[in-house]
């Protein structure tokens, strides 16, 4: 359990050192800092399918990210804040942080999932029976793919249309194509 | 415990991509908060001794092949695995398109500073 | 994007095959280890990065084109649709697994569509995430500033 602590102290002292800093590359570094915490945090809470995905991922996303500073010309931030703006955002994070704790007391311990208080879960049919009715030993693999298929094709067609959305917006448009019907 | 702390991670980006002024700033925010929320949904399938929910030979009963009733009582919660699986890779598209936003929005006002794109509105 | 010193080319080109042969074992055994096709096609794709990071992006470029790229992607989600509709011809039911009464549990060939799934998306995300990387990497702003390009 310290391990937990360590990990997560960890993680939001990275957070905070992003938010700060003026340079947007060292705050993007930052953010990878965060993401390989979250990955190890994954692997000590049991899930291994989730760390491989999520290491990838961030790699990816720094890579996308790094894509948007460099080669700019402004890459350390000026002007002054508003300081009225920034005190009012933080008291209303500040409330919404406590009523946050207020709410998590309604939730069981951490390290006693619901699977363990009520027998009927369709999780425990899912662990019951995984094995004999898909024939597949990785129970998440079956998940997402047998027992919740649907939610894989919804997220193929998100990922779809967001690349293509994105191809979209960087598309240059041939200035010799515009020219040639005047003439 | 570690419910209060994934949550004030999220509350970190939460006031990142509030107060900033600068986008690429803004999409750091929104990174922080995607990973928060993803932790926030495994810490809540976490059984404390647990094992993955991968099934191996030494879960099979060894006669007739069924499944152990040590890996019934011992395994974490498969569900919440499943669901954050497509969330980490949609929240890797949504920042891709962002970024694409970002390149346009530096090219057509030349600043990337919110308040002065406010103004232009060119 | 130009390439990097001689040194950095050299492990690149050694390494990139590992990279991909990880992807696709991961992919393939998606039913038995963790990973699956997210993981799996997402470390393809950075096999590609890598290239194009070493080696610049026209050398990259010559390997995997934009068009190709995105027939790859096209590929991918239409073999994914074409599995689930089986299942509605072969089963009764759209996006039934028709296949697991063939299997036997704990071996490579098993659990019926689920290898099948598993190819098909990551040949999906692999390729889409390397599209959007190239895609950012060719762009060239030209900052005037208030006049469209």
């Amino acid at each position: 359990m310290a391990i937990f602590y360590i990990l997560l102290l960890f993680m939001i002292i990275a957070a905070i050192i992003a938010v700060e800093t003026k340079d947007l590359l060292s705050s993007i570094i930052c953010v990878g800092a965060v993401g390989v915490g979250t990955s190890i945090m994954f692997l000590f809470l049991r899930a291994p399918d989730i760390a491989i995905t999520q290491i990838v991922v961030e790699v990816l996303g720094l890579i996308i990210l790094i894509r948007a500073t460099i080669s700019r010309d402004l890459t350390f931030i000026t002007g002054d804040r508003e300081f009225f703006g920034t005190v009012v955002s933080v008291v209303i994070i500040f409330v919404i942080f406590l009523a946050g704790i207020k709410v998590f007391e309604t939730l069981p311990d951490f390290g006693t999932p619901l699977i363990a208080k009520v027998p009927n879960v369709a999780s425990n049919t899912y662990i019951k029976e995984g094995l004999a009715k898909t024939g597949a030993a990785n129970i998440v693999a079956a998940i997402i793919l047998d027992y919740r298929g649907y939610d894989t094709l919804g997220e193929a067609t998100v990922l779809f249309t967001s690349i293509v959305g994105a191809v979209v917006l960087l598309r240059r448009k041939n200035k010799k194509l515009l020219e040639e019907p005047d003439e | 415990m570690p419910y209060a702390l994934c949550f004030l991670l999220f509350m970190v980006g939460l006031y990142c991509a509030v107060v900033k002024k600068n986008i690429v700033k803004i999409v750091i925010g929104l990174a922080i908060m995607e990973y928060a929320v993803n932790l926030f949904l495994i810490m809540l399938g976490y059984r404390t001794g647990g094992t993955a929910p991968i099934i191996d030979k030494t879960y099979l009963e060894p006669g007739t092949g069924q499944i152990a009733a040590s890996f019934v009582n011992s395994a974490v919660d498969p569900l919440p695995q499943a669901l954050v699986l497509t969330a980490i890779v949609i929240a890797l598209g949504s920042l891709a398109l962002m970024v694409s936003m970002c390149i346009r929005i530096y090219e057509k006002y030349g600043t990337l500073d919110i308040t002065e794109i406010r103004r232009l509105k060119g | 994007m130009k390439g990097m010193t001689v040194i950095v080319k050299t492990i690149a080109s050694w390494v990139k095959v590992l990279i991909f042969l990880f992807g696709i074992n991961i992919i393939i055994f998606g039913h038995l280890t963790p990973g699956g096709g997210f993981a799996g096609g997402v470390i393809l794709a950075s096999s590609y990065v890598l290239l194009m990071l070493a080696f610049g992006r026209e050398f990259a470029e010559k390997n995997l084109s934009l068009p190709a790229a995105s027939k790859i992607d096209c590929l991918g989600a239409f073999l994914f649709a074409l599995i689930a509709i089986l299942g509605f011809a072969f089963g009764g039911i759209f996006f039934v697994n028709y296949l697991v009464k063939y299997s036997q549990p704990l071996r490579l060939i098993s659990a019926g569509t689920i290898p099948l799934s598993n190819i098909a998306i990551g040949l999906k995300v692999g390729a889409s995430l390397f599209l959007v990387i190239l895609t950012l990497s060719m762009f060239r702003p030209d900052v005037s500033t208030g006049k469209k390009e």
